[in-house]
């Protein structure tokens, strides 16, 4: 029997497997907190995407709920003024670079960027930053799915479960804003060793991964 | 430890030492000459390697009982290449810009002859009648050299020098103390850790010690990456058995059976004196199985970044150590408890453990009695940028910012007028003339809205261009981040674009208030260390310089006269005189032609703001000015 530890978030009374973060702990109580790059499994927390902030009694910052570990008493404020303009920022920097064509797109109905910006109210046509996107070329060689590099938010999901279930194909490339989720050398997915899994684009939360032809995903 | 242990320990130092000292009197042994050449990487840079051939050409060919030796730098690095020539019956004598020439002069004159040239002398090492000494220069009272004190003076590629002049003795003496000790003469001397946010160093071997998991590790952070600084690559080329003693008692306090020295490649110099020095070490028994013929084993191994500055950061160096892209991991868990291949390891940097030795050898008191109450010990900065003597200080704590750049450095060349000083590289600020008075240390620093760093310290002058200083560092960090996290990929992104508008007179007067914003966004938002002081170049220079920030967007006009798209060329119709062409010649897209009377006008349509003509146009005539904004150029008839 694993030990149980029991926490305040949102007002909430849960509890949650000792060890958990504030993350899984608060996702699998039904409250939703905004999170790309958090895997369950991973060993350890990637902490890249920068949105699932909270705040924790005792602690003069939020902090990211994928990092902090739920401990016993702990009470935790998702909605709090600090933690949601942090998410809000970080958010709207994140689609100040990512082109706003939902209507064309793909990846339309399963959008997790979409969903963010309904929680944190963000409106996708009223963003503060300038529009930063690249304009890279769509990857289209692999006949399951195509890549579009310009949509990704460099969450690092399909990297991780294509290391895990894949044959590793995908990782990262390139530094600063150039940073994104690629093959080695930048070859086209059709031409790596790709075995066509789809693990990747099932795992895509911003739709830079879609497959050609709409699955049942 | 066994006893037998420790009684091996001082016999087995004792024949090293009596083999080194023997050594190191035989290299001054009486009547003979001794020329060291500083050939550190400034040094080279200056030439150094042609004037040591120089030297021992010209000895040789005269035949002369006469040593050159090389050896590191000693912190003028504005004099260099620099010469010590140490002849029985003078004191030891150190001349700047040396060449070739003067060194053959040098040769024939003084070595083979009694003249001392006193015209290219720098100063001698100690008092006498004939020369006035370094230690008479201004800036011989505020200097304390602990960590700095052999850099220039024994050869670097010699361990039997370092040991002939008190190395490895804090070794050997840790080597009879328990580790518990030596963590604790660490702990109460104080010592911060020195690569930038000043971590209590013996609290972190404290640690490391205390966490479970083997084997542990010891790192030495050699990856210097800041513009501007070289404090870590002087110590190690110039003193690399001081950084060994370091990590062999940090190892020796924390259990640590293996050690790293992570230097950037960019530094050749410091990596083949580093390899030489640790085969040296490994080749007397200071490396290695049974250190001393103590209990105690551990082994060294340099490892090369590969340019990348995020590394600098402990968590993405320890990934790039393990093979993996250097990209930061979140802390908690510190490398202390959970580090390289998941072990417990002390990351330290250069200075910090070249300081280990001294607090060893004279005690935490001594140590802690230099320096303010925070912050105890020394600084080591590197002075670059707009000041007279260039070069690597060593300064007490507490120490003001005005004496170090006036009295240290000598002020500000050209008669030009102090604006700012850049401390800390791309995480430090900028800080005012109204700052000059703050003491130097972590604290107070950081309450400016600087940080100490690893100790890079800029100098601006009259002529510097706040605005352009913070786009150059945010594009600097932009260049430089991995872009692992959002905030740092992309904040650092749309600071860059904004700052990169305003230097090109596009800015807006919201854009001011957005930078504010994304600033401060990014320092909260971010993973690791180097997004977390990305924007502080940015907020220090629009809380101390918003006026320039301002000056740009509302009147297109840059107060220092420095971004090209806020400027132009005129030359003064009044000052230009009739019979000179040299504007004509030297600019480069054949934008200035003399009118009617021969006065010379630049075509604004064509002119590429290179500055040739500004520096063509003879002293005595001075007639091109720059003007900002560009609107200010009268409308001239051609």
């Amino acid at each position: 029997m694993m030990k149980t530890v029991s926490l305040t978030i949102d007002d909430k009374q849960i509890e949650t497997q000792a060890g958990n973060t504030l993350l899984w702990a608060a996702l699998d109580n039904g409250i939703y907190i905004p999170n790309l790059c958090s895997l369950r499994h991973a060993a350890a927390p990637a902490a890249s995407c920068r949105l699932c902030w909270v705040e924790v009694e005792g602690k003069a910052q939020p902090v990211t709920a994928c990092t902090e570990i739920a401990a016993e008493g702990m009470v935790a404020n998702t909605r709090g003024t600090q933690a949601l303009r942090l998410a809000r920022n970080g958010f709207e920097l994140l689609m100040a670079s990512h082109p706003i064509e939902c209507a064309r797109c793909a990846a339309l109905h399963v959008c997790e960027l979409l969903k963010i910006a309904g929680h944190l109210n963000v409106k996708l046509n009223k963003n503060p930053y300038r529009k930063l996107v690249h304009h890279l070329p769509i990857d289209s060689s692999n006949p399951l799915f195509n890549y579009d590099p310009n949509k990704c938010v460099v969450c690092g999901r399909c990297v991780s479960i294509c290391r895990e279930r894949g044959t590793g194909v995908l990782g990262f490339a390139h530094r600063g804003f150039d940073r994104r989720a690629t093959t080695f050398y930048d070859e086209l997915i059709g031409d790596s060793a790709c075995e066509q899994c789809g693990e990747c684009v099932r795992a895509c939360p911003s739709g830079a991964l879609t497959f050609k032809v709409s699955v049942n995903v | 430890m066994t006893t037998t242990g420790v009684q091996a320990i001082i016999p087995a130092f004792q024949e090293l030492k009596v083999c080194a000292e023997a050594h190191w009197k035989g290299l001054w042994k009486s009547g003979r000459t001794v020329i060291t050449v500083g050939t550190a990487a400034c040094g080279q840079a200056a030439g150094a390697l042609e004037v040591l051939q120089a030297f021992r050409d010209e000895v040789s060919k005269l035949n002369l009982d006469c040593r050159v030796i090389e050896v590191g730098c000693m912190g003028h690095c504005y004099a260099e290449p620099i010469v010590i020539i140490s002849k029985p019956g003078y004191p030891a004598i150190c001349y700047g810009h040396v060449n070739p020439v003067i060194a053959g002069t040098l040769v024939k004159e003084f070595v083979a002859g009694d003249n001392p040239c006193l015209e290219f002398v720098l100063g001698a090492l100690e008092k006498n009648d004939l020369i006035p000494s370094l230690s008479e220069f201004p800036r011989a009272q505020y200097e304390k050299k602990l960590i700095l004190k052999n850099c220039g003076h024994i050869d670097p590629t010699d361990i039997e020098q370092y040991i002939a002049n008190g190395g490895y003795l804090a070794l050997e003496k840790a080597l009879r103390m328990r580790p518990e000790k030596v963590i604790d003469e660490v702990k109460r001397s104080g010592l911060r850790g020195r690569g930038g946010a000043g971590f209590p160093t013996g609290q972190k071997w404290e640690i490391c010690r205390n966490s479970a998991g083997k084997p542990k590790y010891a790192i030495c952070n050699a990856d210097e990456g800041d513009p501007g600084a070289f404090m870590d690559r002087s110590i190690i080329e110039s003193d690399p058995h001081s950084v060994l003693e370091g990590m062999l008692i940090s190892a020796y306090a924390t259990g640590a059976r293996q050690g790293y020295i992570y230097v950037r490649a960019e530094y050749p110099l410091a990596v083949e004196r580093v390899q030489i020095a640790l085969r040296q070490a490994k080749k007397l028994g200071l490396l290695g199985r049974e250190i001393l013929g103590s209990n105690f084993s551990f082994d060294i191994k340099l490892f090369q970044g590969s340019g990348a500055f995020v590394c600098g950061e402990e968590t993405a160096l320890i990934a790039s150590l393990e093979g993996e892209a250097g990209t930061p991991h979140v802390r908690p868990p510190y490398p202390a408890v959970s580090g390289l291949f998941g072990k417990p390891t002390t990351i330290n940097n250069v200075k910090t453990l070249t300081y280990v030795r001294h607090i060893i050898n004279n005690g935490a008191e001594w140590f802690a009695g230099i320096g303010t109450k925070g912050s105890r010990g020394t600084a080591v900065f590197a002075l670059a940028g707009k000041i007279v003597n260039t070069g690597l200080v060593e300064v007490p704590m507490g120490t003001t910012l005005r004496q170090v750049i006036f009295e240290v450095g000598s002020g500000i060349p050209n008669g030009k007028k102090f604006k700012a000083v850049q401390i800390g590289g791309p995480s430090g600020g900028c800080l005012p003339e109204s700052a000059l008075d703050l003491p130097i240390d972590f604290d107070s620093l950081k309450k400016a809205g600087a940080m100490m760093g690893s100790g890079g310290m800029v100098v601006l002058d009259e002529d510097d261009c706040m605005v352009e200083i913070a786009r150059y560092f945010v594009e600097f960090t932009q260049r430089e981040s991995c872009g692992k996290c959002t905030y740092c990929r992309l904040g650092t992104k749309q600071m860059l674009e904004i700052l990169t508008d305003i230097t090109k007179g596009r800015g807006k007067l919201e854009d001011i208030d957005m930078l504010q914003h994304l600033a401060e966004g990014v320092k909260a938002g971010s993973l690791c260390g180097l997004g977390k002081t990305a924007p502080n170049p940015v907020l220090t220079t629009l809380r101390y310089f918003r006026n320039e920030y301002e000056a740009h967007v509302r009147e297109g006009r840059c107060p220092s006269l420095m971004c090209p798209d806020l400027i132009a060329y005129y030359i003064l119709p009044h000052k230009c005189e009739r019979s000179c062409d040299a504007c004509v010649g030297t600019c480069s897209v054949e934008a200035i032609s003399p009118d009617k009377k021969r006065i010379k006008v630049i075509d604004q349509e064509k002119c590429v703001k290179c500055n040739n003509c500004l520096v063509a146009c003879p002293l005595q005539y001075n007639a091109v000015v720059k003007l900002s904004p560009p609107g200010k150029v009268p409308t001239s008839k051609k």
